[in-house]
């Protein structure tokens, strides 16, 4: 089980939070102009990296607030927390992004 | 290749079996194949099977990074069936288990089919309305289906409690009576060996490490074993299948996410069907060896690490717990994760890529062990010819710029 720091609440059991999945994908900022290749990519195209991902937890049985992660998906370890609407801390880029 | 039978087996008996020789080769790669397979597991093995006997296709090679079979399919619940809404989807299936059928006299291989049944459990009015329209559909595509109420219920699985006093009690099931378990590694095995007599290298530990293109056409392979000219490549690598796909440059719509399993400590024959709740969350039946095999929904996180997260294994047993009170006391042996990936409309993408050449088969997501013949003799198809076989056609990768998604999420065992 994941042991997550809630930027809010601190460490908790992973059971109290919802993975939202990858974090950063960014509405087309001009929809009408997005052919239906750039619309697969916005909804269904993933990263998926093995490596480095960012993503999104919401702490859903504690305080219910949104935040981003960024963790390895093949040793689990969380590299870094960070609050929605912040930069990626700077360590490099994030495998695959 | 040595065929088994009786007479094989009491000729190595005398023997002390000491006489038998290895199922497949274990040959060094070439320098230059005409189809290069990547993946070892059951769809990877099937695709060069059905390529070697149906196509003439030249020298096949099929390249796996670990060994034969140990990725998802030494590691699924072993259930099969064909009990899916959509008609794309019911005909692709159904094809899958119809070659089961016929797969162990086929590869000269046991692959201990048993077509046990298994019934998918309705707990609430909404789970009895969806359950009859499912049966009826399935039933349109001419693949057996039927609907039981709670007594038939109990006459298929005396040991299911069927009591009205609890927070989700059976109102009723659908029951695919052809539907059931094989063995998963038998089945890989089995593939392997007839690949291997009729001419497919495969070649194991072998990685991937990069993918040739010049031109939008795929050239070669570079692997941990050297570079491998080939004109032709099968991406068959489940979980992995993104890693590889950007080695082309190429974008899937898939996640990667552990799905765990357990079996228990085994016990007398209690459990003679593969029972599936898709509201209570479980699946389990019961191994030639008494093991209970239990399986449920995947843990939320991508991951490539085949382990999951405790909390999804205490939700599964409070679950089986839920259906059969009886096996309360029961140990759990092991348990272990498989790397599943994860397609937005739950159904696989099994076609042609935009690279000229490379070919891909993926997004089987949590349910892929039932459909490894059918999966592999569509791919083998589309491969030889360059074009899809009908069976796979609506299972694209363009189906997601076209909006054509096959939305199977309710077919699945549990909801993922």
């Amino acid at each position: 089980m994941l042991l997550i720091p809630c930027p809010w609440c601190g460490h908790r059991d992973e059971s109290e939070f919802t993975c939202g999945g990858e974090a950063h994908i960014q509405r087309p900022a001009d929809p009408a102009a997005l052919d239906d290749a750039d619309w697969a990519d916005y909804v269904f195209m993933r990263t998926n990296p093995k490596g480095r991902h960012r993503e999104r937890w919401c702490h859903s049985h504690g305080c219910g607030r949104w935040f981003n992660v960024e963790r390895h998906t093949l040793t689990h370890d969380i590299v870094a927390v960070y609050r929605m609407g912040e930069t990626p801390p700077d360590h490099g880029e994030a495998d695959g992004t | 290749m040595t065929r088994y039978s009786i007479f094989s087996l009491a000729r190595n008996a005398l023997g002390y079996h000491r006489g038998w020789p290895r199922a497949w080769r274990s040959p060094e790669p070439a320098p230059t194949y005409d189809v290069v397979i990547v993946g070892g597991g059951g769809h990877g093995l099937a695709t060069a099977y059905y390529l070697a006997k149906e196509h003439d296709v030249g020298r096949v090679a099929v390249l796996e990074k670990g060994w034969l079979g140990g990725g998802n399919t030494g590691r699924n619940t072993t259930i099969i069936r064909s009990n899916y809404l959509w008609d794309e989807s019911a005909h692709f299936y159904e094809k899958a288990l119809q070659l089961y059928e016929g797969l162990s006299r086929e590869l000269n291989f046991n692959i201990m089919l048993s077509q046990r049944g298994v019934l998918n459990l309705a707990h609430n009015e909404h789970d009895l309305k969806e359950m009859s329209r499912r049966v009826r559909a399935i039933r349109l595509n001419g693949i057996d289906s039927e609907i039981l109420d709670p007594a038939g219920v109990k006459t298929e699985v005396p040991v299911i409690n069927i009591s009205g006093d609890v927070r989700y009690p059976i109102l009723g099931a659908s029951l695919q009576r052809r539907g059931g378990v094989a063995r998963h590694d038998a089945v890989a095995w089995g593939f392997a060996r007839a690949a291997d007599a009729r001419g497919v290298d495969i070649v194991q530990n072998c990685e991937v490490t990069g993918i040739e293109i010049a031109n939008g056409r795929v050239r070669g392979l570079q692997t941990s074993r050297g570079t491998i000219a080939t004109r032709k490549v099968g991406l068959v690598a489940a979980g992995h299948s993104s890693v590889l796909a950007a080695m082309a440059g190429l974008r899937l719509p898939i996640e990667s996410h552990p799905l765990q399993a357990m079996v228990s400590e085994p016990i007398k024959p209690v459990l003679n069907s593969v029972v599936m709740s898709n509201t209570v969350h479980v699946y389990v039946s019961q191994s030639d060896k008494g093991e209970l095999v239990i399986g449920a929904g995947i843990d939320g996180f991508n991951s490539y690490a085949q382990r999951g997260s405790f909390q999804v294994v205490e939700n599964q047993m409070g679950a089986l717990l839920e259906l059969f009170p009886i096996f309360s006391r029961l140990r759990m042996l092991r348990q272990w994760g498989g790397i599943v990936d994860v397609c937005p409309d739950a159904s696989p993408i099994v076609g042609k890529t935009p690279v000229d050449g490379l070919y891909i088969n993926c997004g089987w997501g949590t349910g892929g062990f039932k459909a490894t013949p059918g999966s592999g003799w569509a791919f083998a198809h589309t491969i030889a010819q360059n074009e899809p076989h009908e069976l796979n056609a609506p299972f694209t990768l363009e189906r997601f710029s076209t909006g054509a998604l096959i939305d199977e999420h309710g077919a699945a065992a549990v909801a993922h």
